[in-house]
């Protein structure tokens, strides 16, 4: 009897093993199909020039460039936006209706698909607010996506500085705001950080909202203005992948972009990884 | 005039929610005098320490009746400014809390938070504070390093020196040398002898000993309620209550 | 009394800012609705959600989304189908089972997975996927309904793996030790104790996860085939509402009835979702666990 309860236990522990090593397997598996496909696409030519020939040759510098841009605007509306709602919201409130509110809302906002961010962009800031198909309306709309990702982070960040700081700070006659801003805010820098760059990252690699507000097919030109058009990596690797002049013939190109999103991406979470753990090891001393 | 009376409470009730914490609590502060509160462990005397300079303003849920002056001013008037009344009733929490920046900035931070801005102004209290905390001479060198690198004994010295750097008239003390070692802690004794010519010191500790050596007046707390008040040595000596008694004879606690 | 005064406006400010969420949440409902109602100047909301046939550029267009709304709820139940159970199995494995260096490990790799842009699991479906299952299955094309949902389960593991971990690790240790200490072995520990105690927390995680599956773009648009009919196997292409307006808007002229359609469908993807968030909501704070004395 107590051996086969051992068994029984022997066998789904081994399952969950499995399940776990699924995982694993999955993300190597995809990562291992764009590394060595894409690897031979990477050259110095792929990362500086424009493409070239209907897009079936050349580089993609422009898509770098507009993704860059795309996640600038992103941070700079996302960051302050999100920072003081995270300040608000574990700082002032208490337990009341509107915190109830504030939080449904951002709950909702984390849950709303990726295309409705699209639509509305297009709708609100591409033709209510007149900025057409724009860097500035793209970021924007990236940046109220990425809102609820910022502020979940950033509170987190906030929870984990110790009240003694706070006491201490208004013991001496600080008020609120000047222990926010000169010891909370200092204290919890890095974990703001860290969720930031997740956050942003999170911005760089999506398709469906600029695929109508920021991101266009072809534009030879790097951006200028916030009002310029941009191509956007990801949306570079759906159009090269589905729509291109030539599609088959393209493939490494297709590959290349692909390995280039993902250096970006995996290597902005895994230095807010890397950050973290390091963090974490810091508070344990 | 020796015994102008700097703070006092009448009648002063506490409630967390539902549950009364204080009950009719009646005391009042000497000036330039340190008066002692001692107690068993949730007998209320650091939340009783807490009304005085509304620190427990920051829980949600509490609910203070009475009366609790300093000197013609009732703190709980809803006119009062607290962070006004925090700077001029300062306050040394029992686990040293320096902030993760240098020892100079930790001085100077209440200083600046309260608009001091001229810089040599500043350099010159900083020393003065370090110095009336008995600390200078062991940190005059590493002004600039940060204060997280300091001994427990020497970051409560230093938590002393910036809640003196903004000039309080009443510091509160809650249980300050509990975390530390005997050697520190003579230190931190020392040192409230020291300060007490110059302001008024309440200090919750549950170290009868140290009671008797640093306080004029000693209050006994018992599950919320003041059970006897008188100059320390009386208290320690002749307690009227045999309550009290038993408690500094340690038969509970 | 200055900064006292600034304290208060920069109260009253962070407040105003972190109204933001709730602004942006209702503009996007109030747009969704201003340009999706019209569509129903010109059909009934009845033949819309029920209509068999999507024709939007047809003369006379046919605006009936039944095969797309089965498109969704078909690929979001297949992807469950395989992500719930993987989920729930590698957050019991991390939270139960694994050595803190192993969780170490895992857990980085799990939020690399969940951070894996979709436009490259979509192409990872289109180009490898495709093709394997075409072989394999002996099928006409390897872009449909099972492809997408493999591509699909990929993006909801890690969401309901790392809710589940927070529910699971958050049980109170001391039900466990009451259960080994009654002799019972740590997998009927984790069955009848842990598992039911974190039940409300692994509910929430799951549906967080299916709506994540639900509103997904780029895979359902690169991976799914994009047929708008009725699918009849697990390995006919079909179209899931949040492709079709992916795909159609480029197309769609301003304010045409096409348009005003995809908003529509818009609407409809985020009364899902919603829905979901609001069950997911209730799910948590009806059933929070409290402690011990909750049980």
């Amino acid at each position: 009897m107590k051996n086969r309860r051992k068994t029984v236990q022997k066998i789904w522990f081994l399952l969950l093993r499995l399940a776990a090593l699924l995982n694993g397997a999955a993300l190597l598996l995809i990562v291992y199909f764009i590394l060595s496909r894409g690897f031979t696409a990477i050259s110095w030519e792929f990362l500086t020039k424009a493409p070239e020939n209907s897009m079936t040759e050349g580089g993609i510098l422009p898509c770098i460039a507009g993704t860059i841009g795309l996640c600038l605007v992103t941070i700079m509306a996302a960051l302050p936006i999100g920072i003081a709602s995270a300040i608000y919201l574990n700082e002032y409130s208490g337990k009341g209706k509107i915190v109830r509110i504030i939080r449904l809302g951002i709950n909702n906002l984390a849950g709303v698909p990726s295309i409705v961010f699209g639509l509305f962009g297009l709708a609100f800031f591409c033709i209510v607010l007149d900025m057409g198909v724009s860097l500035a309306a793209g970021g924007l709309t990236l940046a109220i996506m990425t809102l609820p990702v910022i502020i979940g982070a950033s509170e987190e960040a906030l929870k984990t500085v110790p009240d003694t700081y706070r006491e201490a700070s208004l013991a001496m006659g600080a008020t609120q705001w000047q222990t926010i801003r000169k010891i909370v805010l200092p204290a919890a820098f890095p974990g703001i950080l860290t969720g930031s760059i997740l956050g942003i990252s999170r911005a760089a690699g999506e398709t469906a909202p600029i695929m109508y507000t920021g991101a266009v097919f072809f534009t030879p030109n790097l951006p200028d203005s916030i009002f310029d058009e941009v191509m956007a990596l990801p949306y570079h690797i759906y159009v090269l992948a589905t729509a291109g002049t030539n599609i088959e013939a393209t493939r490494h190109l297709q590959y290349g972009t692909a390995l280039v999103l993902i250096v970006l991406v995996f290597g902005m979470n895994l230095t807010a990884i890397i950050l973290r753990s390091k963090m974490r090891k810091k508070l344990r001393i | 005039m020796g015994h102008n009376i700097k703070m006092h409470t009448k009648g002063l009730d506490f409630f967390y929610g539902d549950f009364q914490a204080l009950e009719n609590i009646s005391i009042e502060f000497i000036e330039n005098r340190v008066t002692a509160l001692i107690g068993p462990s949730g007998c209320g005397k650091s939340t009783y320490l807490r009304c005085l300079n509304r620190m427990n303003d920051l829980i949600p849920g509490i609910r203070v009746n009475g009366l609790a002056m300093l000197e013609q001013e009732d703190i709980y008037e809803s006119s009062v400014d607290v962070v006004s009344l925090r700077r001029r009733v300062g306050m040394v929490f029992q686990k040293p809390n320096p902030f993760p920046k240098t020892i100079f900035e930790n001085i100077a931070y209440g200083l600046r938070v309260n608009g001091l801005k001229d810089k040599a102004k500043i350099t010159t209290i900083v020393e003065k504070s370090l110095k009336q905390a008995a600390i200078w001479d062991e940190v005059k060198e590493r002004l600039n390093e940060s204060a997280l690198g300091l001994s427990g004994g020497q970051q409560q010295r230093l938590c002393i020196a910036r809640a003196l750097a903004v000039d309080p008239e009443v510091l509160l003390m809650d249980e300050p040398a509990s975390a530390l070692d005997p050697i520190a802690t003579q230190k931190i004794e020392e040192l409230i002898s020291f300060l007490s010519s110059q302001l008024t010191i309440i200090i919750v500790t549950h170290n009868m000993q140290q009671a008797a050596r640093v306080s004029d007046k000693t209050a006994f707390f018992y599950m919320g309620k003041l059970i006897e008040m008188n100059d320390t040595d009386t208290l320690f000596t002749r307690p009227e209550l045999k309550q009290t008694e038993d408690y500094i004879t340690g038969r509970f606690g | 009394m200055k900064r006292q005064s600034i304290d208060k406006g920069v109260h009253s400010l962070f407040l105003a800012i972190a109204l933001f969420s709730i602004i942006f949440l209702s503009l996007i409902m109030l747009f969704l609705f201003k340009e999706g109602i019209p569509i129903f100047d010109f059909i009934t909301v009845k033949d819309f959600l029920f209509g068999q046939y999507w024709y939007p550029t047809d003369d006379p267009a046919d605006f009936g989304i039944f095969p797309l709304i089965l498109g969704s709820i078909y690929v979001t139940i297949v992807s469950g189908l395989i992500a719930i159970p993987l989920g729930v199995m590698t957050a019991v494995y991390l939270a139960e089972i694994a050595t803190p260096r192993v969780a170490e490990i895992v857990k980085p790799i799990v939020e690399l997975m969940a951070s894996m842009p979709s436009v490259i699991i979509g192409f990872f479906g289109m180009v490898v996927v495709a093709p394997f299952l075409q072989q394999v299955f002996n099928i006409p094309v390897g872009l449909n309904m099972f492809n997408a949902s493999l591509m699909l389960a990929f993006m909801a593991i890690p969401t309901i793996c790392s809710l589940c971990e927070d529910a699971i690790f958050s049980v109170p240790t001391a039900l466990k030790e009451a259960s080994f200490a009654l002799g019972a072995t740590h997998l009927e520990t984790i069955v009848k104790v842990v598992i039911p105690a974190s039940l409300s927390g692994i509910c929430t995680a799951v549906i967080l996860g299916l709506s994540r599956a639900i509103g997904e773009t780029m895979v359902v648009l690169m991976a799914a085939g994009g047929a708008a009919m009725i699918p009849m196997s697990i390995f006919d292409p079909v179209r899931p509402l949040p492709a079709s307006i992916a795909a159609e808007m480029a197309e769609a002229p301003f304010r045409s009835e096409h348009y005003h359609a995809l908003f529509a469908i818009g609407i409809v993807l985020f009364v899902f979702t919603f829905l979901f968030n609001i069950l997911a909501d209730y799910i948590s704070y009806r059933f929070r666990q409290t402690g011990e004395a909750s049980l």
